[in-house]
Formats: C-alpha cells, sequence, structure tokens
C-alpha cells in the first residue's frame, strides 16, 4: 500500500469547508457528543452563562441643572437598611442593603462559611445558612443570620430555628426554579453527611418540594406555624425562583411573608443540570420588575421588602436594583469570586500559590471554572476535601469579602449621591434609561432618550 | 391567660383564649408544670408546636396543621384527628393521635415516637430523618418518600409508591403494600428487624407480633449517578 488514498489524514484537499453551522454549532455538536458518552445531563456550577439583558443594559440619569446632586464625598448618605418590618417584633437592621446570599456548608467549606461572617458581621450585614443546615462557625462569626427552611430541611432543627435572626422559607432558587438541590458524593463528607442524616459518599438529591405543605394556603399556615415557634419575633422571608414573578410574590406577600427574595435566573448553584441553569427561569432584570409591580399592585410597598439575587455583581447592579424597587441585594457568586473563585492564586501564610495545575487537573483553568460540582476547587472555596480547603484561611476571605462589599456600597453612594440622594433607598425608577429595548421592556424602564417603554401603554 | 393552674396542671380554652396564648405559655418555664390540657381545639392550627421541656399536654378534640411540630422532649396528646403535618420535624419526646392523621404526619422528624392510631392520610414519614413512627391503620400513598432515617411501622395496609427514593430509613408493613417507589424492596426480617418492631409495637401499646411484618428498605440503585462515563470520543 503505497499509493494514497482519499483517507489519508496528511492528505490535503482541495478546498476546506470552514462553514459552521448555527444550529449544529460546536458548543452543539460538543454537548451532543458528550451526552452521547455519558447518557447523563451535564451537572456544573455557578449561574446562566449566555448573555442575557441584566443591569449592564440600564443607566442612571445623574443630576445636572434639572436635578441637584450631593457632595460626593462630603454629604451624608445613608444606607440603613431595615428588613422584616410587616409582622415581626424584631426586625432586621443592617448597615448596608447588600446581603450574602444563601450558601450551604456542603458545596462551601466551614472555612468559607466563617469568612462570610466575619466579612458580613465587620460590614453589618447579613449571612444566609443553606441546603444543609447551620454550622456553628457560622452563627458564631455571624451578627446576623437567617436560616433557611428548604424542602430538604436537611439539619432543620427548632434549636438553630430559635438562635437565628431571620427564617428564609425557600421555595426555589433562580439557577433551578422546580428543581430540588443536589450535592454529588465528592462533597458529601462524613461531617456534611451526619449533618444531613445521609451515608456518607451518596449522591445526594434533595427534594423539589416541602415535605409538609403543597400550595400558597398551606403555605400561609406554615408560615403561621414558623411563627409560632419563634413566638413572632424574627422576620420570614420567602424566597422564589424567577418565573412566574408577578404571580409569585403576589402569593408570597399573601402567605404571610415579611419579605420576599427573588432570585433571577443568573443566580448561582452549587450543582445543578446545565439544561436548568441556562433554560429555566427568567433574567433578573424582569424578575424585579414584575416583583416590584406586584408589590405595587397590592400596595404593600414599604410594608414588605423585596430582596433581589442573581447575577448582582457590581455597585452599579445594587444601585440598579435599589432604583427598581428592591430594599436590599443578596450576593452569592460575586462573594465567592472575592474570596478566590476562578482566580490564579490561593494564599497561604501571606504568600500566593499558583493553583493552575489543580485546574488543570478538573480539566478547566483560571477564569473558565464552574466544576464546583467536583468539590475539588482548586482555590479552597467549594470544597469539603481537608486538604484543598486549607486554602481558604478564613481571616484572608473574610478580608476580601469585607474589601469587596465596601466598594459595592462606595460604589453605591456615589451613584446615589450623584442622583442627589441622602439615602439609597430614595434612588427611583426615574432615575434609570435603558439601553436597549429588551432591557426596556423588560425592567419597564424607558428606552435612552426617549419615553418608549416597549409593551406599557399600549405601545 | 391561663384558666386553672392547679397541682402542676394548666387548661387552656381555646373557645376563649388565643393560639398565642397557649404556644407563650408553653414556651415559658414549665418547671412547676406536669401537664397541659386544651380544650375546644376545633381543629386550630399549630397547637403545641416547638415544645421544649418534658410536659405532657392533652389537646382534646380535633387538630388542624402541625400539630406539636418541631417537638423536643414533651409528650403531646391529639385525643382526635390531626391535620397536616402532624409532629413534623419532631426531634424527641412522644406524639400520639388517637384518630386519624392528615398527610405528611411525622414529615421530616428527627426523632421522638409519633404513634397514629387510626390511618394516615398521604406521604406519612417523608422525608423521615431519624423519627419513629406507628401507625395503627393504613398509610397513603407515597409514605416514607425519600425517607433518610428512622422507622415507620405500618398495622395496616399501605398505598403506591411506598418508600420511594429511601435512604437508610426502615419501612415496616403488616398488611398489603399497593405498590412500591422507585428504588424500595422487600427484604427478609432479622432478629435486629423483629426487635425494632417488637419495641415499638411496645412503646405505642398496639398488639401485634412482629412476625406479622415484611421489612422494605433501599435496594440503594439511586446512592450514585450510573453515568457510564468511560467512554469516549
Amino acid at each position: 500500500m503505497t499509493e494514497k488514498t482519499q483517507f489519508d489524514t496528511d492528505a490535503k484537499p482541495a478546498h476546506l469547508s470552514t462553514e459552521e453551522s448555527s444550529t449544529l454549532n460546536r458548543h452543539i455538536l460538543q454537548y451532543i457528543q458528550r451526552a452521547s458518552a455519558t447518557g447523563l445531563y451535564e451537572i456544573r456550577g455557578l449561574g446562566a452563562k449566555r448573555v442575557l439583558p441584566h443591569f449592564d443594559d440600564l443607566v442612571f440619569l445623574g443630576a445636572s441643572v434639572s436635578r441637584y446632586p450631593l457632595e460626593g464625598y462630603r454629604e451624608k448618605c445613608s444606607t440603613k437598611t431595615i428588613l422584616g418590618t410587616r409582622f415581626a417584633k424584631k426586625p432586621i437592621e443592617l448597615e448596608i442593603p447588600i446581603t450574602v446570599a444563601g450558601m450551604s456548608f456542603g458545596a462551601l467549606s466551614a472555612n468559607v462559611k466563617e469568612a462570610l461572617g466575619r466579612a458580613a458581621t465587620e460590614m453589618g450585614t447579613s449571612t444566609t445558612t443553606g441546603d444543609g443546615g447551620m454550622t456553628q462557625e457560622e452563627r458564631q462569626s455571624s451578627k446576623t443570620l437567617v436560616y433557611q427552611c428548604l424542602p430538604s430541611r436537611y439539619g432543620f432543627n427548632p434549636d438553630d430555628l430559635r438562635k437565628a435572626d431571620a427564617i428564609e422559607v425557600v421555595v426555589g432558587q433562580g439557577a433551578k426554579p422546580g428543581g430540588g438541590g443536589m450535592l454529588l458524593g465528592q462533597k458529601v463528607s462524613q461531617r456534611v453527611a451526619k449533618m444531613r442524616t445521609l451515608p456518607a459518599g451518596v449522591d445526594q438529591r434533595s427534594a423539589c418540594r416541602h415535605p409538609d405543605w403543597t400550595g400558597p394556603d398551606d403555605l400561609a399556615i406554615k408560615i403561621k406555624e414558623l411563627r409560632e415557634i419563634t413566638d413572632w419575633q424574627k422576620p420570614i422571608y420567602v424566597k422564589v425562583g424567577a418565573t412566574r414573578t408577578f404571580h409569585d410574590v403576589k402569593l408570597a406577600v399573601h402567605a404571610g411573608a415579611d419579605v420576599v427574595v427573588v432570585d433571577g435566573m443568573q443566580g448561582g448553584t452549587a450543582a445543578t443540570q446545565v439544561a436548568f441553569i441556562e433554560h429555566v427561569g427568567i433574567p433578573t432584570l424582569a424578575a424585579v420588575r414584575q416583583a416590584v409591580d406586584a408589590l405595587e399592585d397590592m400596595n404593600m410597598t414599604g410594608e414588605v421588602q423585596l430582596i433581589v439575587s442573581g447575577g448582582i455583581r457590581t455597585g452599579a447592579d445594587v444601585a440598579k436594583a435599589l432604583a427598581m424597587g428592591a430594599t436590599a441585594v443578596a450576593i452569592g457568586q460575586g462573594i465567592l469570586v472575592s474570596l478566590g473563585c476562578n482566580a490564579d492564586t490561593y494564599v497561604q501564610k501571606g504568600e500566593h500559590l499558583s493553583a493552575l495545575a489543580d485546574y488543570h487537573k478538573i480539566g478547566t483553568a483560571p477564569g473558565y471554572c464552574h466544576h464546583c460540582q467536583t468539590g475539588k476547587c482548586p482555590v479552597g472555596v467549594t470544597t469539603q476535601d481537608p486538604i484543598l480547603e486549607q486554602r481558604l484561611e478564613p481571616l484572608v476571605g473574610a478580608k476580601r469579602v469585607r474589601n469587596y462589599l465596601k466598594t459595592l456600597n462606595m460604589e453605591l453612594t456615589m451613584i446615589a449621591r450623584a442622583c442627589g440622594k441622602q439615602d439609597v433607598h430614595h434612588l427611583e425608577r426615574e432615575d434609570l434609561a435603558a439601553l436597549t429595548i429588551e432591557a426596556a421592556a423588560m425592567a419597564g424602564i424607558p428606552l435612552a432618550g426617549t419615553s418608549w417603554i416597549p409593551g406599557r401603554h399600549g405601545l | 391567660m391561663v384558666s386553672a393552674v392547679k397541682s402542676g396542671r394548666v387548661v387552656f380554652d381555646l373557645a376563649k383564649e388565643s393560639l398565642r396564648d397557649v404556644n407563650q405559655f408553653l414556651h415559658g418555664d414549665l418547671s412547676a408544670v406536669t401537664a397541659v390540657a386544651v380544650e375546644n381545639p376545633d381543629g386550630a392550627n399549630s397547637i403545641a408546636v416547638g415544645l421544649n421541656a418534658p410536659v405532657h399536654v392533652d389537646i382534646n378534640g380535633h387538630a388542624g396543621y402541625y400539630a406539636a411540630g418541631m417537638n423536643q422532649l414533651a409528650t403531646v396528646v391529639v385525643h382526635g384527628n390531626a391535620g397536616t403535618g402532624c409532629a413534623e420535624n419532631m426531634m424527641s419526646g412522644r406524639v400520639e393521635v388517637t384518630g386519624f392523621a392528615s398527610a405528611g404526619a411525622g414529615a421530616s422528624a428527627h426523632g421522638g415516637l409519633l404513634v397514629i392510631r387510626g390511618s394516615a392520610g398521604l406521604r406519612c414519614g417523608i422525608s423521615l430523618k431519624g423519627g419513629n413512627i406507628v401507625v395503627g391503620g393504613d398509610v397513603g400513598s407515597f409514605s416514607a418518600f425519600m425517607a433518610q432515617a428512622g422507622n415507620l411501622v405500618i398495622c395496616g395496609d399501605a398505598g403506591d409508591g411506598l418508600g420511594d427514593s429511601l435512604y437508610e430509613a426502615v419501612i415496616y408493613v403488616r398488611g398489603q403494600v399497593r405498590s412500591l417507589g422507585a428504588d424500595a424492596r422487600i427484604e427478609p426480617m432479622t432478629e435486629a428487624d423483629h426487635a425494632t418492631v417488637d419495641k415499638l409495637l411496645a412503646e405505642a401499646g398496639i398488639s401485634h407480633s412482629s412476625k406479622e411484618f415484611k421489612r422494605i428498605a433501599s435496594a440503594k440503585t439511586l446512592y450514585h449517578w450510573n453515568a457510564d462515563a468511560n467512554q469516549t470520543y
């Protein structure tokens, strides 16, 4: 066989066709190949990666002749935030309207939970437990701790309920509205397993529905039970993943929530099916407006507070969420990035050490990593591995998160002052303009330079 | 407030007093109280929830949702029927329903003993986390769904999907099972199983023999994803 055939790999074709299909693009080809190889949907961490209308598509209309700004560095601009004024005897008082979203011990290490508590306490804000119960580390380090009541009820108990400062009944989350939690076996360590009453190492699939209530009328009774158990002291939040947000917020208010938490589809997860992350739920921008419309429709603005989460990253994002009508925001992924998620290095005793080799081991690189589900986080954030978890020193993490929150808060007040507000809660929709037609329609904010809001007023 | 306190006995009348007063009292210092009676419960929700003391509470009539929810240490007896989520998330102590219990009885209970003398509705013992439940009659469909630890003893029959996605909890059934849920299977009774069932029946005050029961537990095929991950392109 000396003669070359047309199948020889080194034979040069006369013309190389490189027309890529937009239907079967490289991403989809890889998806089909992966699906065919494994027979299982892909599971990953973090939130939606696709391009979505977001807060970046809004801008502020700073003060000028028609509005009067405040001095950026001198004049007072309050960030004090009160949550849970409707029924609770002891509402939550925060120094800043930026809270730490619910993330479980299990998804995160105990060191990380401690770091979050320390940072939040220094900044006068709250942290939140997750699907796995309350750790002593986070209770001790957090001045204000929100205790989640989830469908799985892992580790849920009356002692911790009484220790909590607020209770968050989680109906769903933005990354997977309608789905339950997931923690793959490699993260179900002995301690995690014990807290969740599971055998160590099982692939844990949490329930998607609460075990003891099934609809909005039941939820109202459930909330009353939690109030009775805690003697009506603690604010009760209801968290929903963003889908039919207008109706869900109304039902949550009807059920007696003090605070409604709306988590858009950019919200993160430690492990969820990609089809869920990218294809179920609506963008945060659209959800905020629906939630605010629901509160306004019920004449509940100010009585029931709204917390918005799902892709809040910057001080500008916070300011825009508040201007649209949120009382506070909750941040998850931004906090993880602050801790070191997707960074090249991790810090040990003051020295930066390269994590590149460990990113490569799990088939990724800094900037692209979404491998929280593996439990092999190269920077020690989303892991239960006894060696890897040491890579996040609580004090280093706490300092980073404190700085991050501080930066966001400074940006928030800077924008508020530029809009002439002495209180960040005075930011309003009128301060905003939209850059795209999509954002204008979803946020209900006029397209910049026009008074046009697509879909409103019959236009 | 409290209608009468005589030799450690306290009586509340829900026809005249508020549920809030009852629960607030039950969350207070009960060191001088041995027994509490709640008269005219009339199906009120959340009676005697969040107790954390070894007190005896009699609810003299039907209770609504979440009777004795999240109970610790206390003994609560519903002399009548109980609504949804009776003894939900119980940690310890004992809850007894002399009549029937509705859906989600003993949901997510971490400890303690729930005795239902009549039958229980759907999802009895759902997400059970270590508590024990003895049902004198039948249980509805999807009972012990995703139950993680503890025991559910059913003296009558069970509906569809019994023990779906079980973890380490064990179900004992004396009567017929309409259908088993995913990953649940019938297993032979061991000495330890007989001892467990006899002990729980004795504690519940129900006279059957463990020999009449069969054991249902997890086949554990859902513990790990069965991905055929070795193939590659």
